[in-house]
Order: structure tokens, then C-alpha cells, then sequence
């Protein structure tokens, strides 16, 4: 059984190890840094469906059979399914698990979903109430810039503070044990709490999630007693090239040097001088991708040893931005190894 | 961060600083080169009316005020295939204002959200969602007109007229 | 001579809503809301057809023209018709650019798809 350090960390007791991964990926981020990573590469924004909706649920579905198939198990081995997306109610993953036959909770944890999804399918794994278990979580440029912000075909500039939303999947699949003994396996999770410093601008997502993912990493940093140094790589999901900025210097005044082994998946997404992004990419797949195509593959090759993930989410909606209200951030870490 | 473990403790002026940080150190839109852009961009839409204008009331003789109308109307219909055609949007970008402010703006804000609603049907999706970006131009104009009549029309009655 | 006025003065009114759009909160939508309650105080107090004679459309193109079109035939119906003008004098002016906006975007919306971004 799991074990609680701190106030906010969980360290696992039995291994808990990723067995595959799987990510898809829009045109935009095949042209990216990241492009080789990833296993699927649309070519359009519709993937062969009639709306951008279903296409998206078709991304979560292929990503989730492309990992169970790659884990060497059938979906009916899966025991249980956490799943996530930003559309209202959930529908990109209720409909892709509506084929999919597995066990199912959706989430909702907005751009930090991915993270979401594994902290509990390795604490459910941990606890003894699942074996093998599926976290997947999705995102889609035009089906998230319909509901968040404006038609697409709308002549609107962006600010240079705004960030892309990834057109991107990203499927892992988690079991217990440790059979082939090679991991990588998910040793801490650190559940984040919502933070909100009152930054009502909702094209400064980076700046509004940034004090979320600082309470996270300290909170993770004082329950393990582990530093930055204690990692190869210290990853955020989407906090894009204003908000990175942000978070090192915030951890900067509590003593923490992030600046040598810190990035953000933001960031890494797509190429700053070449791809017109603005302040970087975000979405639930922009994590999710980046772990599943980069991450994952860099830890396999033991180019990475031990890694902190840390997704990152903003808690708004449309209705409560039209309210006035701030932009409540969260957070989740995951603490991955190669050795236990 | 000050504040950061202690969330039980009031640190609203902390978060006023955090605002005030963020403010001050996020980049800030180009507003020199934003108002160049606007401004040929702006102009040269206006330049395009008035050369239908001219051609309205000088070659096709319509009187001034079917002229202005006609104007209107070929204006709102160019912004509005433009948009269909995925050109407004890409001329948006680098235009700012001066693609917003005209009337050809006017038709994209309502042309795009039609196209964008299609899918979820003819008449409550395309129809129903076309005035979602410019309904309340008209809400306000309309309103405006209402208000302006009144007062005209007192003003008649009391001044004179 | 008029491409000239029409060029700088509707270029003008862009960049005050650009300035606006980058220095202060207000969406655009709320720029154009503004834009046509000023152009129809403007029509209201009889300014704005003064601009109108001299930049063309440069003055009509824009937005505050709508407002201006609302205002100057709201007023033109209440001399003609009385009180009555004041609820349909407005729309009725404005008609043309407002059923041109419905049934363009019906139009287009029928024809073409919106196209994803790069």
C-alpha cells in the first residue's frame, strides 16, 4: 500500500511501472522540434471524421488501442481507464470509451489531465484495486478555440502572451510489478492544490498557472525531501515561455535553482522562430504528447534517469471569465525512475 | 513564493503584487508596429469603398444616399466571402483594428461563427449562433438609434421644429 | 483627392481601436459596440455627416458610420412620420447592411467550411 509523505505525496510501495506509451500528433506539431517522438501524425485536422469533435475522440481511442497493443496486453487485460479532455462534459473521452469496453472515470483537470489521469491509475494500481490500468488525455486546437475563445474563421489578433492549444494525444499504460524490471516506474505523486493569485487575463495562462505549479513543486520538494538537482529533467505542461520565466523566478526567491534542468513541454512543442505561437503550446495534449512521445522514449533509452512531470491546468470557463472571475490554476506531479 | 504553504493566511497583498508582477513583466503587444498595420490596412479598405462609391454614383449614376447603401452592402458582401474563403481571418492577423473596424469586419464577425455552427445544424446551430460575436453591435446601434429618435423628437417638440 | 481623405481618415479610426485594443481591457467586440453608440451620437448631433462630406468612405466604411446610418435615419423618420420614427426610423436605415450581413453569412455559411489554423 501506498505511502503518505507529507502533506500532499504519495510514495508508492509496489512497482508501478509504465509499460507503453502512445501519442498523436496534428499537422502543426509534426512540424515541431518534437515530431520524431510521436508515433501517429495526422495530416489534417479531421483525421477522416465530420467534426473536429469527433475527431478528437478518434485520437484518444487510436492512442489508447496503439498503447495497449504496444504494452503486448488486449483491452481486456486493461482493468480500468482514467480518462480526460477540455470539451464541455467531457466528450472526447466518454465517446472514445464508449468503444473502447473498459472500465471507465473521466476527468477533468484542464490541461493537467494527463498527469491527473496517472497519479490515480498508479494510486488505484498502489492500492490493490486494479492491475493494469490506461490514463489517456487529449486536446484539439479548433475544438478547444471554438469553446474557449472565438470561430475559428473570427479575424482576432492573439497577444504575444497567448498560448496554441496542441492538437495532441497521449495514452500510457500502467500495471503493477515489474516483470521485465526495466520500468520506468512512477515512484512519488504529489496532488496539487488549486491555487489562484487573481490574474483575470485569460490569454496569460502561463502567468495565471505558474503560482500553481510553484505550490506544487515546493509542496513535493518539502514532503520528499528531494531538490531540482535530484532530477534529470523537471517538466511542466503548459505554462509556455511567460510562465516558465515566472515559475523559476518564483522558486528563485524560496531558494530552488531550476535553471539548469527545468523545461516546459510549452515550449518544447514547437519551434519559437518558425512556428507562429506566440507564448507556446498548451492543451491537455501538450503534456500529454510530450511525455508519452519525448519523455518516454528518452527514459527507455536511459538518456533520462529520474524525472519530475508536473501538468499544469487553468480551472476557467468561458461563463466564468464573462463573470469576472480570476483564473484558478492547479497542478499535479508525478515522480518518475528508472531505478526503485 | 511568500504565501505558497501558507494559503490558510490572507495574502491578498501578495497576490496584488503577483498581479502587478505579471503585469509588468509579460510582453506586451507591438503597439507601434499594431498601429501601422491598422492604419494601411484600415485605409486601404476604406480606399476600396470609395472606389464603389465613385463607381455607384459616378458610372452606374445612383443618387448619394442608394450609393452609400450599395457600398455598405458590397462591402459586407467581399468581407463576408473572404471569410468563407479563409482569407479574412489570415489578412486579420497582421491587420488588427483595420480589419476589425470596418464594415467588412462587421460581416466576418458574423459570417464565421455561422460556418462555425454548421455542424450542429441548420437552424440551431448556424442560424442561431450567426449573431453570437456581432449581436450586441446591433443590440447597441439599434438601441443608440431609439434613444437618439427620442431625444430628437423632444427636442422638436420642446425647441421646436 | 477623396481616395486621400477616405485613406487617412478611415486608417485613423482604425488606429484609435488598435490602440485601444492593445492599451486598455476592452475586447474588440466591445470596441465595436463602442464605435457605433459614438457614431450614432456623433449622427445625433449632426457631426458625423460633416466627416462623412469630407473623407467619404473613409467615414462610412467603418463601424461609427453604421451608428451614424442608424442615427441620421432615425431622426429623417421622425420628421417624416413622428413618434413612430423613433422605433423604425433607426433599423429601417440600416437595413441594407444589416440583411446583406444575414443573408451573405447565410450564404457563405451554406458554401464553405471553416478551415483549421496554422
Amino acid at each position: 500500500m501506498a505511502v503518505r509523505l507529507g502533506n500532499q505525496t504519495i510514495k508508492t510501495e509496489k512497482p508501478i511501472t509504465i509499460s507503453s506509451t502512445a501519442s498523436i500528433v496534428g499537422t502543426k506539431e509534426s512540424e515541431g522540434p518534437l515530431s520524431p517522438y510521436f508515433d501517429v501524425h495526422m495530416e489534417d485536422a479531421e483525421w477522416g471524421e465530420d467534426s473536429w469533435e469527433k475527431c478528437e475522440s478518434k485520437m484518444q481511442r487510436e492512442a489508447a488501442k496503439l498503447a495497449v497493443q504496444k504494452s503486448g496486453y488486449t483491452s481486456d487485460d486493461i482493468d480500468i481507464i482514467f480518462a480526460g479532455d477540455l470539451l464541455n462534459q467531457c466528450i472526447s473521452s466518454g465517446f472514445s470509451a464508449r468503444e473502447l469496453r473498459i472500465p471507465f472515470y473521466g476527468l477533468y483537470g484542464a490541461c493537467s489531465t494527463m498527469i491527473e489521469g496517472i497519479s490515480l491509475a498508479a494510486a488505484i494500481i498502489d492500492g490493490g484495486g486494479a492491475d493494469k490500468a490506461l490514463a489517456v488525455a487529449s486536446s484539439h486546437f479548433c475544438t478547444a478555440e471554438r469553446q474557449y475563445r472565438n470561430p475559428l474563421e473570427y479575424g482576432g489578433q492573439r497577444t504575444p502572451t497567448a498560448q496554441w492549444t496542441v492538437t495532441g494525444a497521449g495514452a500510457a499504460v500502467l500495471k503493477c510489478g515489474m516483470e521485465s524490471g526495466d520500468g520506468p516506474y512512477i515512484t512519488h505523486i504529489t496532488t496539487g492544490k488549486v491555487v489562484d493569485f487573481g490574474i483575470t487575463d485569460t490569454n496569460n495562462m502561463g502567468g495565471a498557472m505558474a503560482p500553481a505549479a510553484c505550490d506544487t513543486l515546493l509542496a513535493h520538494f518539502a514532503d520528499t525531501g528531494r531538490k531540482p538537482e535530484d532530477y534529470d529533467l523537471i517538466l511542466t505542461g503548459d505554462l509556455g515561455k511567460v510562465g516558465r520565466e515566472v515559475l523559476i523566478n518564483l522558486l528563485e526567491t524560496e531558494d530552488y535553482d531550476m535553471r539548469n534542468n527545468y523545461n516546459d513541454t510549452g515550449c518544447m512543442m514547437f519551434d519559437f522562430d518558425k512556428q507562429d505561437v506566440h507564448a507556446g503550446g498548451s492543451g491537455c495534449g501538450c503534456v500529454a504528447a510530450t511525455f508519452c512521445g519525448y519523455v518516454y522514449k528518452m527514459l527507455k533509452e536511459r538518456k533520462l534517469n529520474r524525472v519530475l512531470i508536473v501538468g499544469t491546468g487553468a480551472l476557467l470557463s468561458p461563463t466564468s471569465s464573462f463573470q469576472g472571475e480570476s483564473v484558478p490554476g492547479i497542478a499535479h506531479a508525478i515522480a518518475i525512475s528508472n531505478e526503485l | 513564493m511568500p504565501g505558497g504553504n501558507n494559503q490558510n493566511k490572507d495574502n491578498s497583498g501578495y497576490k496584488k503584487d503577483y498581479q502587478d508582477y505579471i503585469e509588468k513583466t509579460s510582453p506586451k503587444s507591438p503597439l507601434f508596429k499594431d498601429m501601422i498595420m491598422a492604419f494601411l490596412f484600415g485605409g486601404a479598405i476604406c480606399v476600396i469603398g470609395q472606389a464603389f462609391m465613385n463607381l455607384y454614383k459616378d458610372v452606374l449614376n445612383m443618387d448619394a444616399e442608394n450609393a452609400k447603401i450599395a457600398v455598405s452592402v458590397t462591402m459586407v458582401f467581399i468581407g463576408a466571402l473572404l471569410t468563407g474563403l479563409d482569407i479574412y481571418p489570415k489578412i486579420a492577423k497582421y491587420a488588427g483594428a483595420g480589419t476589425i473596424v470596418p464594415i467588412t469586419g462587421f460581416a466576418n464577425s458574423v459570417a464565421s461563427p455561422a460556418m462555425e455552427f454548421k455542424r450542429e445544424g441548420l437552424v440551431l446551430g448556424m442560424s442561431a449562433k450567426m449573431f453570437v460575436v456581432a449581436g450586441p453591435v446591433l443590440v447597441y446601434g439599434i438601441t443608440s438609434s431609439v434613444v437618439v429618435g427620442f431625444i430628437y423628437w423632444l427636442y422638436k417638440i420642446l425647441i421646436g421644429g | 483627392m477623396d481616395y486621400l481623405n477616405a485613406f487617412w481618415v478611415g486608417g485613423l479610426l482604425c488606429v484609435i481601436a488598435q490602440i485601444l485594443i492593445d492599451k486598455t481591457k476592452l475586447t474588440p467586440a466591445r470596441i465595436l459596440v463602442l464605435y457605433v453608440v459614438i457614431g450614432a451620437i456623433l449622427g445625433g448631433i449632426g457631426i458625423y455627416d460633416k466627416l462623412v462630406d469630407f473623407a467619404g468612405a473613409g467615414a462610412t466604411v467603418p463601424l461609427m458610420g453604421f451608428g451614424n446610418v442608424l442615427a441620421d435615419g432615425v431622426m429623417k423618420a421622425v420628421d417624416q412620420s413622428g413618434f413612430i420614427g423613433i422605433i423604425t426610423g433607426g433599423t429601417a436605415a440600416a437595413a441594407g447592411g444589416i440583411a446583406a450581413a444575414v443573408f451573405f453569412g447565410f450564404l457563405v455559411a451554406l458554401i464553405f467550411d471553416p478551415k483549421a489554423k496554422k
